[in-house]
């Protein structure tokens, strides 16, 4: 079908933004038993991009997936909520922000983009759980696809058979021409994303979530960074508070040496 | 260990992020080596051979190089990699080899360890996770590493001093591929955030776009740059290259003046590794206080005024 338009979007389940995480006494890593989880919020933002492709007549589909333990049913129902049409989730139960690592993300969703065939992978910049920032350029490189990161905006030409994307780099703007299929990573000023309505969200538990496993996809997910240790950062000192303007800029002057 | 890093440069000047990561290089031992991969950028050449403890320069010069597009310069990386046989391949941790390194990576099956703060060994790195509230200690298994470093984690290595051969390679040109359109040019007369001595930074306390213009003054009376927190960014009062955080630039100046920015987790990631930080905010529970060596409680419409008015006085001659 030439009209075919169909967009992959992964989810991350990830411990919640507003979260102050804590190191576990071991030093594995850092604490996830009862901390409260949430999506990935620069995957939000592609979601909702994707999603209004969508209601803009650009898209015909869109495939919400999710990578990691039980819960991320839950993340792909939230993004059935917002407007995905289908969701498929890949169980693992390796730690997704230290064991489940980008190249090994990157590899599974290239199967799963072999298996669906989509002509766009829509995905964020980066998780705010490991901080990577690698997994679409890693996927773009596995697929030979062509990338555009960091982007600030998108629009579909009129042959929909490439998009111009607006990428927030460095150094300012930057705009590029990028043929489809392709892999976009999208930053925080591309939009707002909305919230699941109570009557999606209902109708979302209906929908059915595909589970496959990575045997299934025949991808070897083995972790290829060892984390030795994961500590707290050192704790920087307070200093003090001083009274007016001419304290500050004496301060400065005198004790700290910066002026 | 023998290194190769990949230079970042607008195709005539060679950005100040490849002197770090030089330095970063250097850590590793063994020859670094350093690629300039772009268009008509000889000067570029010039000046990586130029730099302290560059023992070969490659460039590689092709018109799909000239914008730097990952899609286009990865397998001219890859390809000189193989050619020199490098265990580490380097690039800083901005915009440009964030894009970039992961692709590299994929042609040889490697997964890159991304923003590294220490190195520990040839295999181990610390890196920072949950914005900078955990930091790991990574040990790569894969036969090269693909690395990007934080810039401001490495001091400069010295721009001068080496005189390193520039040969030239043949580029390895990608078929399919990103094309570049345009890209706006910043025009201004202060220094880069990035690496600027001074920097003052204004959050939503701020209240509109056009009060920004009270912190370019005060910058520019410092000679420094200004910066933004992501609250200040979401609310549209600056534009996000200013943006400070975990989401945004990591900085470490030697004078952090934060303007009406409380302190939200994911600002003080991308600040708190400055040398003396100051914070001027009217809440005096604010986070921001916690962290700042030295904090003014005040309404930041009177006090950056008035520090804008007497700076001048207690500048070192």
């Amino acid at each position: 079908n030439a009209e075919y338009m169909g967009v992959l979007v992964p989810v991350k389940r990830v411990v919640d933004y507003a979260v102050k995480v804590r190191v576990q006494a071991d030093k594995k890593g850092v604490e996830l038993a009862n901390v409260k989880m949430s999506t990935n919020p620069f995957c939000e933002i592609a979601l909702e991009e994707a999603v209004r492709m969508k209601e803009a007549g650009h898209v015909s589909e869109v495939i919400a997936v999710s990578l990691g333990p039980k819960g991320c049913q839950e993340t792909i129902r939230t993004a059935m909520a917002i407007g995905a049409d289908k969701g498929i989730h890949v169980q693992t139960d390796l730690r997704t922000d230290q064991e489940l690592q980008p190249l090994a993300v990157a590899k599974l969703l290239k199967a799963l983009v072999e298996k669906e065939s989509p002509n766009l992978v829509l995905m964020g910049k980066q998780s705010i759980d490991d901080d990577s920032n690698q997994t679409s350029q890693l996927l773009a490189g596995l697929l030979k696809w062509p990338q555009a990161t960091f982007a600030y905006k998108i629009t579909v030409s009129a042959d929909k058979k490439s998009l111009e994307v607006v990428r927030e780099l460095d150094q300012g703007l930057q705009t590029v021409t990028l043929p489809l299929p392709s892999v976009i990573s999208c930053d925080l000023r591309l939009n707002q994303p909305r919230y699941a309505t109570l009557p999606n969200i209902m109708k979302a538990r209906k929908k059915t979530i595909e589970t496959l496993t990575p045997e299934q996809l025949k991808v070897d997910i083995t972790p290829r960074l060892e984390y030795l240790s994961v500590e707290e950062p050192p704790v920087r000192a307070g200093g003090i508070k001083v009274e007016t303007v001419d304290d500050l800029l004496s301060k400065l002057k005198n004790e700290a040496k910066v002026l | 260990a023998s290194t190769l890093v990949v230079a970042e440069h607008n195709n005539q000047a060679l950005s100040s992020a490849t002197l770090h990561a030089v330095a970063a290089a250097s850590q590793l031992g063994g020859p670094v080596s350093v690629l300039v991969c772009g268009q008509g950028c000889d000067n570029v050449a010039k000046a990586a051979a130029s730099i302290q403890g560059v023992s070969k320069v490659l460039l590689a010069q092709h018109p799909s190089l000239q914008h730097g597009l990952a899609d286009a310069v990865a397998p001219t990386v890859a390809k000189v990699q193989r050619q020199l046989n490098a265990t580490h391949i380097v690039a800083a941790a901005t915009t440009f080899g964030k894009d970039l390194a992961p692709r590299v990576a994929v042609d040889l099956d490697v997964q890159p360890v991304a923003d590294i703060i220490s190195i520990k060994g040839e295999d181990t790195f610390q890196r920072p996770l949950y914005a900078g509230n955990a930091l790991a200690t990574v040990k790569s298994k894969d036969p090269v590493k693909v690395l990007t470093v934080r810039v401001t984690n490495f001091d400069k290595a010295p721009a001068t001093g080496g005189s390193a051969s520039v040969d030239a390679v043949e580029a390895d040109v990608a078929p399919a591929a990103a094309q570049f359109q345009t890209q706006e040019v910043k025009q201004s007369d202060r220094p880069d955030l990035g690496s600027a001595r001074v920097v003052v930074s204004g959050g939503r306390g701020l209240k509109d776009k056009a009060n920004f213009a009270m912190l370019e003054k005060l910058a520019d009376k410092l000679g420094g740059a200004v910066g933004a927190s992501r609250a200040a960014v979401d609310a549209g009062y600056a534009a996000n290259e200013l943006q400070v955080g975990q989401t945004g630039k990591v900085v470490a100046p030697e004078l952090y003046i934060a303007v009406g920015i409380s302190g939200a987790i994911q600002h003080l990631a991308g600040m708190k590794d400055s040398k003396v930080i100051v914070a001027i905010n009217k809440d005096a529970e604010a986070p921001i206080f916690q962290l700042a060596d030295y904090g003014l409680v005040g309404d930041l419409f009177n006090v950056v005024p008035e520090l804008t008015d007497k700076v001048d006085n207690f500048k070192s001659k």
